[in-house]
């Protein structure tokens, strides 16, 4: 893909995004914008799950526990602080950190590959049960109990910053949300341009390579998976504040999954993808939720059984794939005599 | 007719690379096939042994099309493929891997172990030896020792001496020559090293741009002008 | 004169195996050396402890006298060692182009890496295919995106494991060719089984056998030994 055609594609996506930000209070009700609105914190938890599992080649089995992470951070620096700003700044921050801790004991660990999977599953199950377990007295930080498996009730909302008093309403936070889902998918689109995106997606392609020629991978890695984790961590943040809730459910292996099938739904090694995919299923869940008659998780088991097979690509890179089919080929076709009949409009990746 | 290819078409995705091959190989020929780098013959071997779909022709062995059959039911109809890479299973020992390619030989196993075996006395020493604890020379006659287990009409071979040591390369071409006289078996080469090409084949394909465009003999290759002018200049 | 890279009795054990043996070995500044030996003589795991993909179990490695045993990969690619491994390393998802850019960037402005990459393109030949993706092209053209990407990182001394596998008699003609270019500025050390190609490039030859160094000579020399072709070159008269 050109420069060019890619620079367009990100304006156009900026385009949309801004275009629901502003609309989507004018079409939708009350009801519907809350819906939405956790749509959308949803869909920047599948940003980081994509950004660092289908351009980083990391399988992280564990953006829960940064979601979670972040999630409770603001929960207790906003219930102590009174003010949202500090607990906002500090919900990105500690999963980041916590995020390159972990990393760096991978990475610089020389852990395969398969097991940054089983660790990053291990982590989160531990802190379920840690979170779990933080009934009574004892657990509360400060002003905040963090109440074992019961969770955190009445967790204060944003405010405008320094106005502890003017709290956001449903439609700021929508506002916020959406702002928030735009920021991340630019911020990841500039990365990804970037010299450094490069490079984190040819170590996706050949690790060995990439240290041959000089560049350190342990630290791109960490650094990707540190982004990854504040993104979730973000995330975690606009989750708690929609529900004005958190619970250790956030740490739980349903949560961890969910995530993995918007990315697979939606399209590995994409952008758009993660965000459609958790979109859709989110929907798909809360109609699911209004009716008694099938099980939901057992409906999602079945999406997923059904796109590993039928389309492993994802959506966003089968119909992405299928315009290119119908669009004229754009680049200047090879010379011939030396190569193949037809090395013409190849769009990246097999 | 042992194999008859007309107008096969195939490629990866977008990128067709086979643009309408036809060519026909008859029982008991060694053909080999010559062509430079990106000119099809990797996907050609892929396409006859059916791991890359045909968008177009037909491929027929011994009278029977297979041009929409899987691999494995390729494989039942007497193909045999040694690619390039090998893919021995390295935790098993050499018998081992014999025995995984004796499913197809109607014979008892023992008796076709033994009967390859005599083709391959470097193998007889390294039995008990685990695949991938072999050199890539012994690896690449165990590659094509685990075929012959299986009894195949039609061998396709991918560049059987790419990163083999002479002396190895030697032995494979001694036993290839052995198996030519033996007359029971076909072969279909592709090859870069000429003079191997040359003592092997007794016909050559030269394939360009997807299409099998000349054929040769194997005594014209050995001249640096013919070959010039048969494979094509690339750059 | 200090060597540019230097192996004091290297060994390199894998569990009860020995793969590498008390290897010495130097190499001067600007030379071009060939390695022959039977396929798992130890060629390749020498060059993995020479660019730090595996460590030595005893003995050290020296570039320019500064002791590299046991460093990264990636530090010793910084200090100017370039490989082409046996099994191609290539992004195999990426354009040719995009390969080459990627080895050109590091540390370089981006000016620099550009113009470094469009002359690695024209000089491996690749300009042609150069928005094609790596993954979709022939074992040999794959060969050469990763010489090139090897050329695109300057390094002043250039490993190359069985550059010629795959090529077709012509384009082993190039290969020779281009080896005797990079040449003139930087050194190589090349694994080869062509003898045909070795005959093309080789003045010093290094003889590897069951993991040790059986005879170092001139090419000629080497051919003509016994040993040499008991154990590797066979019947064909060298």
């Amino acid at each position: 893909m050109s420069l060019s055609s890619g620079t367009a594609s990100f304006l156009a996506m900026l385009a949309i995004g801004l275009a629901l930000l502003v609309g989507a209070p004018m079409v939708f009700d009350l009801f519907a914008l809350l819906q939405v609105t956790v749509f959308v914190a949803m869909a920047v938890l599948a940003l980081s799950q994509g950004f660092i599992w289908g351009y980083g080649g990391i399988m992280s089995f564990g953006q829960s526990a940064f979601f979670g992470l972040g999630g409770y951070t603001y929960a207790v620096v906003a219930m102590n602080a009174g003010d949202s700003t500090g607990a906002v700044l500090l919900a990105i921050l500690l999963p980041t950190l916590f995020a390159a801790l972990l990393g760096y004991f991978m990475f610089y660990g020389r852990i395969s590959d398969a097991y940054v999977g089983v660790i990053t599953l291990t982590v989160t199950i531990i802190l379920f049960s840690v979170f779990n377990s933080t009934a009574g007295d004892a657990y509360t930080i400060g002003n905040a109990p963090l109440g074992g498996f019961n969770g955190m009730p009445a967790v204060p909302p944003l405010n405008i910053p320094g106005r502890p008093d003017l709290p956001l309403e449903p439609e700021q936070l929508w506002y916020a949300s959406m702002g928030c889902l735009v920021l991340v998918y630019g911020l990841l689109r500039g990365i990804l341009a970037s010299r450094f995106g490069r490079v984190v997606v040819a170590i996706r392609e050949n690790e060995t390579r990439a240290q041959l020629l000089g560049y350190d991978t342990r630290l791109y890695k960490l650094l990707v998976f540190a982004i990854g984790g504040g993104i979730a961590g973000a995330a975690g943040c606009l989750f708690t504040n929609w529900g004005g809730f958190i619970s250790p459910t956030v740490f739980s292996l349903a949560t961890s999954a969910q995530v993995l099938i918007y990315v697979l739904v939606g399209g590995l090694g994409t952008l758009l993808g993660p965000i459609l995919g958790a979109i859709a299923i989110q929907y798909l869940i809360s109609l699911l939720g209004a009716q008694q008659v099938i099980n939901a998780n057992l409906v999602l088991g079945v999406i997923l059984a059904a796109f590993v097979l039928l389309v492993p690509q994802g959506v966003v890179p089968v119909l992405r794939d299928a315009l290119a089919r119908l669009r004229p080929p754009s680049h200047p076709r090879a010379k011939p005599g030396n190569g193949l009949p037809d090395a013409a409009g190849v769009e990246a990746k097999p | 007719m042992m194999l008859q290819v007309q107008g096969l078409r195939a490629g990866y995705g977008r990128i067709p690379i086979l643009a309408g091959a036809s060519f026909s190989v008859a029982q008991g020929e060694f053909v080999g096939i010559l062509g430079h780098n990106g000119m099809g013959k990797t996907t050609l071997l892929k396409a006859l042994m059916g791991y890359l779909p045909a968008t177009a022709g037909s491929v027929t062995l011994e009278g029977r099309d297979i041009t929409r059959l899987s691999p494995t039911a390729r494989a039942r109809l007497g193909l045999g493929y040694v690619p390039q890479g090998r893919q021995i299973f390295g935790a098993l020992t050499v018998r081992e891997n014999l025995r995984m390619g004796c499913l197809l030989s109607k014979r008892p196993e023992a008796e076709t172990i033994e009967a390859v075996l005599a083709l391959f006395p470097r193998l007889h020493r390294l039995l008990d030896r685990a695949g991938g604890a072999l050199s890539g020379g012994e690896q690449q006659l165990l590659a094509l020792a685990r075929c012959l287990c299986g009894d195949p009409r039609l061998v396709l071979l991918d560049e059987p001496t790419e990163g083999i040591q002479p002396s190895i390369n030697e032995e494979i071409v001694e036993t290839l020559l052995a198996l030519r006289r033996s007359r029971d078996i076909t072969i279909l080469l592709v090859e870069q090293k000429l003079d191997f090409i040359a003592a092997l084949a007794q016909r050559i394909l030269i394939i360009q741009k997807g299409a099998i465009t000349r054929e040769t003999t194997p005594e014209a290759v050995q001249d640096p002008a013919l070959i010039a002018e048969f494979v094509g200049m690339a750059a | 004169m200090t060597p540019l890279i230097q192996a004091q009795a290297a060994t390199m054990r894998f569990g009860g195996v020995t793969a590498v043996n008390h290897v010495d070995f130097t190499l001067g500044e600007m030379e071009l050396r060939c390695l022959i030996g039977p396929n798992g003589a130890g060629k390749s795991t020498f060059f993995k402890m020479l660019t730090g993909q595996l460590v030595p179990s005893s003995g050290a490695v020296l570039f320019r006298g500064r002791d590299i045993t046991g460093a990264a990969p990636h530090e010793i690619a910084r200090l100017g060692i370039g490989i082409k491994t046996q099994v191609p390393n290539v992004f195999n998802g990426l354009t040719v182009r995009e390969n080459i850019a990627i080895a050109a960037a590091r540390g370089k402005s981006v000016q620099q890496a550009r113009r470094i990459t469009e002359e690695t393109l024209t000089r491996a030949r690749l300009t042609g295919i150069a928005q094609r993706v790596v993954g979709q092209l022939a074992h040999g053209q794959r060969q050469w995106v990763e010489i090139a990407t090897v050329l695109a990182q300057e390094p002043e001394l250039v490993l190359l494991d069985e550059p010629a596998a795959g090529m077709t008699h012509e384009e082993v003609l190039r290969t020779a060719e281009l080896i005797r270019e990079i040449n003139r500025s930087q050194a190589l050390i090349v694994v080869e089984h062509d003898m045909q190609f070795i005959r093309m490039i080789a003045r010093r030859v290094t003889v590897f056998n069951q993991g040790s160094i059986l005879v170092e000579d001139d090419v000629e020399a080497v051919l003509a030994n016994q040993a040499v072709r008991d154990v590797y070159l066979g019947k064909q008269a060298a």
